[in-house]
């Protein structure tokens, strides 16, 4: 189809539409900005506008001090990624987007959970933190606050195992990620 | 220097010989540079004329407009204006004075946030930081707005760094690592695109503003002529493709000719070019255009696929792609005989629904005869303007525009108030030829203030006032829609617009007796200076045909 120059007859139902498509999973787009003001408010502000959903968002510096790094996961399920990261392309300042493939992916999120832990629960708390390796980094009578880092399934499940102890509170950053292998993200 | 006057000669540098603005305090050391620095700058008499003037400018000469405003309400007065050009992919530079530095988030006098007010409407902006940082900001914010797809680009600028002393070097690159808009497009799909319309028995070219802007209109012409190929145009992609022409099917869309929906509705093939595939062309988007492939031509690759999913996506400029499309398509040698099915169909549908209309039996002056009237009188050489609204459409409908740049209106904004400073920013631009507005006499008293400015500078538009006393297109909705309860809408005998027109220093006329109309129009485009005539037209007359908002091509009515 489509063979330089000849005149070989196509028919107008070969041909299909590709984009548009919703892939119905998780995607993390790591997104590399100018480290200007106002760059995350064109990012954000764009979302917002489109009605794109951010799942999480993390922000940080690159090796190079005029980069910056932008990490977000979206629901494929939601938005057709393609129109996401064709309208993030318009922003000037943004310099390069991947739609990173998950097989091919570190990505890692860090959480501290604050879990009310006295007495007998104590122990067992101290045990799922084992399993998970978080760390116990403060520790009071009645409550202990525990770091956890991994990939957003791991954070979850963790959250889903110390939730019947007491979870008085949670922070937890967003996903970043970068790709496998030697070449860069 | 000042940075102000490194301000000046970037403007010259590129190119500027006109600026539309309006003084204030924060832009004062602006004002202080253009005392003397040789680029001529009229004084508008509200920032949204200004906006609008640049607008036009941009719009009639392909060049790159230049509008200032100062800091808080010179800034948000802008707003409609840069929001338009970023609906319609205007190429502005707006530049706005901003408080001093030290006053920045202390809500200061005139402080507003103009790049946080400002920043889903424009294609970028600039807060200038630094004073070093202004002359490449210049460059790269015309560079911004005039290449890939243009659009608005503002540079807010504190008083305190504008008047900062700085060293000026010429600015000769522009550095934007982030900005490389696709100009060329890929060969294989322009093949691909040729063999599918070489293929294709039912095809339709649907052109849009983008082959104005791309100032490709003879190369669309070309491949419109490449084979018998119907072509149509939306509202802002007329006169990039001469009508009337034996393969012209009208404008498309909402108050598109039934011809050209009908052959959107039943074609196997559409040619999108520099086009969106708006809400006011597709109507009811599951049900448009079922039976068709696209091949869909932008320079922005964010539209393919946007609303309609494209079958052969080619990203570039109009400019680029259609003439090797042609060429493509030329070498294929395809049968033309294969189109006379689908134009023997095409016939038959614009015999049985011309544009047309139940003339008056007195003197009343029917919209759609003034627009006829206008034609006639101007013998079609002009550029016209228009404001939002019945008389938008019906000019649309029946001023044949036969070249680029000759149609300038607000589309994707639909701005009330456009066409009278479009239309002294377009005679600002193109001095030798007649420019008209057509406007509505409820939209034109949104910016009627410029035409003193016309009358200071000598800036000989011509207005004609199509005055039905309504808010028609919002009547003809209520009237067609919500049972006949006209809420609002009607502004009755007021102003008396010659009276206005004296006021302001141009000349005022009003017509009433269509025989004598042509003649009346031609004395008025012949009087010197400018011209604001009140026609009174029929007050109750809808604009047909139509597509009822979120039906489909063939739900068309009237």
């Amino acid at each position: 189809m489509g063979e330089p120059g000849t005149k070989e007859v196509l028919s107008l139902d070969e041909l299909d539409a590709v984009a548009g498509l919703r892939t119905g999973r998780k995607h993390i787009l790591s997104i590399l900005v100018e480290n200007k003001p106002g760059v995350l408010t064109r990012i954000a502000g764009l979302f917002a506008r489109r009605g794109f959903n951010i799942d999480t968002l993390a922000v940080g510096p690159t090796d190079d001090d005029s980069v910056s790094r932008v990490t977000l996961t979206l629901d494929g399920a939601v938005h057709p990624i393609d129109q996401v990261t064709k309208q993030l392309h318009k922003l000037v300042n943004v310099l390069k987007i991947r739609d990173l493939e998950p097989e091919e992916t570190l990505a890692r999120e860090l959480a501290l959970f604050k879990i009310s832990a006295d007495g007998a629960g104590r122990a067992e708390v101290m045990q799922v933190c084992e399993i998970f390796r978080a760390k116990i980094v403060d520790v009071t009578k009645r409550s202990v606050i525990c770091e956890v880092t991994g990939t957003h399934a791991k954070v979850e499940a963790f959250e889903r195992l110390v939730r019947p102890f007491g979870l008085i509170e949670m922070a937890r950053t967003g996903e970043i990620a970068i790709s496998r292998g030697r070449s860069e993200t | 220097m000042r940075a102000v006057d490194a301000l000046m000669e970037c403007l010259k540098a590129e190119g500027v010989d006109v600026v539309f603005g309006l003084p204030g305090g924060a832009n004062l050391p602006t004002y202080d540079a253009f005392y003397d620095a040789g680029i001529r700058h009229i004084l508008v008499r509200h920032e949204a004329g200004g906006g609008h003037a640049a607008e036009g400018y941009a719009k009639a000469t392909g060049k790159v407009g230049v509008s200032l405003g100062t800091s808080g309400p010179g800034a948000t007065n802008l707003v409609t204006p840069i929001c338009d050009a970023m609906m319609d992919s205007v190429p502005v530079v707006f530049i706005t004075g901003q408080v001093r530095t030290e006053l920045l988030g202390t809500d200061g006098f005139q402080e507003a946030d103009t790049i946080g007010i400002t920043m889903p409407i424009v294609k970028h902006s600039f807060m200038i930081q630094h004073p070093l940082e202004l002359p490449r900001s210049i460059h790269e914010a015309f560079h911004i707005a005039r290449t890939g797809r243009p659009g608005p680009v503002v540079v807010d600028i504190p008083q305190d760094l504008s008047r900062a002393d700085i060293p000026y070097e010429p600015v000769t690159d522009v550095h934007l690592p982030g900005y490389q808009p696709t100009t060329d497009g890929n060969q294989k799909q322009i093949r691909l695109a040729a063999k599918a319309l070489a293929n294709s028995r039912r095809p339709v070219i649907y052109a849009g503003g983008g082959v104005i802007s791309a100032n490709a209109g003879a190369e669309l012409t070309e491949l419109g002529l490449a084979d018998n190929f119907p072509v149509t145009c939306t509202l802002m992609g007329l006169g990039g493709f001469p009508a009337p022409h034996e393969q012209w099917l009208g404008m498309l869309g909402m108050h598109g000719t039934r011809a050209a929906n009908y052959a959107m509705d039943e074609a196997d093939l559409i040619v999108a070019i520099g086009a969106r595939f708006d809400d006011r062309i597709t109507g009811k988007l599951s049900e448009f255009a079922p039976r068709a492939k696209f091949i869909h031509i932008d320079v922005d690759p964010a539209e393919i696929s946007k609303n309609v999913p494209a079958h052969i996506p080619i990203v570039g400029d109009a400019k680029n792609i259609l003439p090797r499309l042609t060429a493509e398509y030329r070498a294929l040698e395809p049968d033309p005989a294969r189109l006379e099915e689908w134009w023997s169909r095409i016939r038959v549908w614009q015999e049985r629904h011309p544009l047309g209309y139940e003339d008056s039996k007195d003197a009343e002056i029917k919209p759609q005869y003034m627009i006829q009237a206008l034609y006639e009188a101007t013998k079609g050489d002009a550029i016209v303007t228009s404001d939002v609204g019945q008389h938008q459409m019906w000019t649309a409908q029946y001023f044949h525009f036969n070249q680029p740049r000759r149609w300038i209106n607000s589309g994707g904004l639909g701005t009330m108030g456009f066409g009278l400073p479009a239309a002294m920013g377009a005679k600002v631009g193109c001095p030798d030829q007649t420019v008209v507005c057509i406007a509505g006499d409820g939209s034109v008293q949104m910016n009627m203030q410029e035409l003193a400015t016309c009358a200071q500078e000598g800036i000989a538009i011509k207005v004609f006032i199509m005055n039905n006393g309504y808010l028609g297109m919002v009547r003809q909705w209520q009237e067609l829609f919500w049972d006949k309860r006209y809420s609002q809408v009607e502004t009755g005998q007021w102003p008396d617009f010659v009276k206005v027109a004296e006021a302001y220093g141009a000349t005022g006329m009003r017509f009433e007796d269509k025989n004598t109309l042509v003649s009346d129009m031609q004395e008025a485009l012949a009087t010197e200076g400018p011209v604001f005539v009140d026609v009174r037209v029929t007050r109750e007359e809808n604009t047909y045909p139509m597509i009822p908002a979120g039906q489909a091509a063939r739900d068309m009515v009237g």
